[in-house]
């Protein structure tokens, strides 16, 4: 359900024309939701940044999901 | 696949359920580098700061409102309101950081990655089953408080 919430925000924020770019720990699902860009990470549901203190990992993942700011070949699931 | 963690009547729900597809948008086309950007977290983890107003956890179909985060808030002064069993809460708790990234956000900022962290982010309550008010009415507004604010990307985190 959280993956749904957040592809319906996306959307409505990309509309705007605001960037978007949304993590997925389940890319299957998001697959069929098909918002705008998402990033597919190999998490858990309570986890999706990575482990928790891990600064380095969480900033690695807001550091992949920023390279993919600049894709306009949307929708798109890397 | 789904993550093999996942309680098998949600993997059930999972497979049924109607998603709704998002409406197909043209891609949004940054104006500045991402180097110059302002960036906004949007998490779903239900993340609510000192003095707001809970998420009401017994509305059918799930609370579809949301809260805003100022970017200077302290992550360790947030609590957490969410319906969902379908996951361990146990890292979140530890670090608020695993669904809400906001000082790993200003860490990129000071780094230059990033032009600036927004004033304010969005906390949703991600167990939305029924999400018709979400779409008509509290998607748009969080679209117009973000783009009020002068918000470049938004990066979103499904908890």
């Amino acid at each position: 359900m959280c993956h749904q919430t957040v592809s319906l925000v996306q959307t409505e924020l990309e509309r705007r024309g605001i960037v978007t770019v949304s993590l997925t720990v389940m890319p299957d699902v998001t697959r069929k939701l098909a918002p705008p860009r998402a990033l597919s990470v190999p998490a858990p549901l309570g986890a999706p940044m990575g482990p928790p203190h891990d600064a380095a990992a969480h900033e690695a993942v807001l550091r992949r999901m920023l390279a993919l700011a600049t894709r306009t070949d949307v929708p798109l699931l890397a | 696949m789904f993550p093999a963690d996942l309680p098998l009547r949600y993997q059930f729900l999972l497979r049924t359920y109607r998603w709704r597809r998002a409406e197909a948008v043209p891609a949004a086309r940054l104006t500045r580098p991402v180097a110059e950007a302002r960036v906004a977290l949007v998490t779903s983890a239900g993340f609510v700061a000192p003095g707001d107003a809970p998420f009401d956890l017994e509305l059918k179909g799930g609370d579809a409102s949301f809260r805003t985060i100022a970017g200077d808030t302290a992550l360790d002064a947030l609590t957490m309101h969410h319906k969902s069993d379908a996951y361990d809460p146990a890292p979140i708790a530890a670090d608020h950081n695993v669904a809400f990234p906001l000082e790993r956000l200003r860490a990129l900022a000071d780094a230059g990655a990033i032009g600036e962290v927004a004033p304010r982010h969005l906390s949703f309550m991600g167990s939305i089953t029924r999400p018709e008010r979400l779409i008509e009415e509290f998607a748009p507004a969080a679209a117009t408080l973000l783009e009020g604010d002068g918000v470049d990307i938004a990066l979103l985190v499904p908890v």
